[in-house]
């Protein structure tokens, strides 16, 4: 019963509000990068009450069961994630052997929902940005987890958070290493890939595109799709919290803080500095450098580095 | 006013339709998202889809081309859906008028709920345009 609770309150609710919030941060500093002056304060939750009373439309010729699934997927892996890194954040000894691989698992199935609702759409625009959305996260997908193995081996191979956390409470945080850095970069340049923001936003290309996998979906569903694309934008950078910098413990409360914070702009302004690559472009960035990189935060790690 | 109407009138996403406009009036609309008008500070933004979209940006003199997309769009619009017709074109077909390749103007298509005047309007119009429709739905519900 616990558990449901705290699934709605902190996987739903608490982080339906963080994450709309942050997405309100990222496009008020858009704005302001553009000498605009932005959205007010309450305008990402406007727009989700809003998409909530509109009508919701089903095309002609798609399987209705797969259309409306699409987006419940997606939010609810964002949903159990939040809610276990949560759960391991205030409770460090309520952690269980491979709750990592837990969230690494459940982290694909906002962007598994996009690729059903596209392909399920029967929408040539939509099917591109869905085989789009899939190549990338075999794209971004391999340096990820190698980044995170090279956290995991910085603790001394312990797959639980709750490890991960009492570790660097001990011994300092994983940032403050070279393996770190450069595994903190690269988990940074996936988190960019994995919201689809601009450098890889190849999925929802708006000018070529129009909206990509979302284009057939309107009212309550793409409130969800957007709802589930503000979580993901409160998780990632809370997640990385958790492995850089310890997670938001009573200790280093303030410096946690700080890293949350400079996640979120540094992924603001990687998004507003950059032109779109291509989907070519993009994999071969994600194969060559990025895994390059990753391999080294792994030998690194091994060292002691 | 429900919340449902009261978060329509905050946050109007629009898509934006040219039926054969001289492609003035797209850059005019295309001004309005500029830093110097910023239409973003009351919650518009342009999207791609018409099944986001809550207004729907008519330009240009209508054209038979385009006659069956423009109803096929209006239907595909998820409703609530408001219609703005943005210059002379779409009200009148203005220069056009007498072309043999513009036999209606755009209100015998689709209902329309503003027009902006103007060969092409200023963005200040537009917003002011913008601004009107809020205030007539506003009105109008608040009566019913
Ligand atoms: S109203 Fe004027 S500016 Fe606008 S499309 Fe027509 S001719 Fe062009």
């Amino acid at each position: 019963m616990a558990m449901v609770l705290y699934f709605i309150f902190f996987g739903f609710i608490l982080t339906a509000i963080l994450g709309l919030l942050v997405s309100w941060l990222e496009r008020k500093v858009t704005a302001r990068l553009q000498y605009r002056v932005g959205p007010p304060l309450f305008q990402p939750f406007t727009d989700i009450v809003k998409l909530l009373g509109k009508e919701l439309l089903i095309p002609r010729g798609v399987s209705k069961n797969t259309f409306l699934l699409a987006p419940i997927i997606g939010i609810v892996g964002a949903m159990v994630v939040s809610t276990l890194l949560f759960v391991v954040n205030m409770y460090p000894d309520k952690t269980f052997f491979g709750d990592l691989i837990v969230v690494l698992y459940f982290l694909v199935l906002p962007s598994l929902g996009v690729i059903l609702g596209g392909f399920a759409s029967n929408n040539p625009l939509a099917s591109i940005g869905a085989s789009r959305e899939m190549k990338l996260v075999l794209a971004y997908e391999l340096p990820f987890i190698l980044a995170v193995l090279a956290v995991v081996i910085k603790s001394g191979l312990a797959i639980k958070f709750g490890d991960i956390i009492a570790y660097q409470s001990q011994n300092g945080m994983f940032i403050a290493s070279w393996s770190g850095v450069i595994s903190f970069i690269v988990i940074l340049l996936c988190a960019q890939a994995k919201l689809g923001l601009v450098p890889f936003d190849v999925a929802e290309a708006e000018t070529e595109l129009a909206a990509g996998a979302l284009i057939e979906y309107s009212g309550p569903a793409l409130a969800i799709f957007k709802l589930t694309k503000a979580m993901l934008f409160f998780v990632l950078p809370f997640l990385m919290t958790i492995l850089f910098f310890g997670g938001f413990s009573a200790a280093h409360l303030l410096k946690s803080l700080f890293g949350f914070i400079g996640i979120i702009v540094l992924i603001v302004v990687v998004k507003n500095t950059n032109p779109r690559l291509r989907i070519d472009q993009a994999l071969r960035f994600f194969w060559g450098p990025v895994t390059v990189l990753a391999i080294l935060a792994v030998i690194l790690a091994i060292k002691g580095l | 006013m429900s919340v449902k109407l009261k978060a329509l009138l905050k946050s109007p996403w629009v898509f934006h339709l040219s039926t054969g406009s001289c492609n003035n009036c797209d850059i005019e609309i295309l001004d309005c998202l500029t830093p110097r008008f910023d239409v973003e500070r009351f919650g518009m933004v342009l999207v791609g889809s018409i099944k986001h979209a809550d207004v729907l940006l008519c330009t240009g003199s209508v054209n038979r081309k385009c006659i069956p997309k423009i109803k096929e769009l209006y239907e595909q619009a998820p409703k609530p859906i408001l219609v703005v017709a943005v210059g002379e074109c779409s009200m009148s077909r203005g220069m056009f008028i007498d072309s043999y390749n513009c036999p209606v103007p755009l209100d015998k298509i689709i209902p329309i709920d503003v027009y902006i005047p103007g060969c092409p309007p200023k963005p200040e119009a537009i917003i002011a345009g913008v601004a009107k429709v809020i205030e007539k739905i506003k009105n109008s519900k608040l009566q019913k």
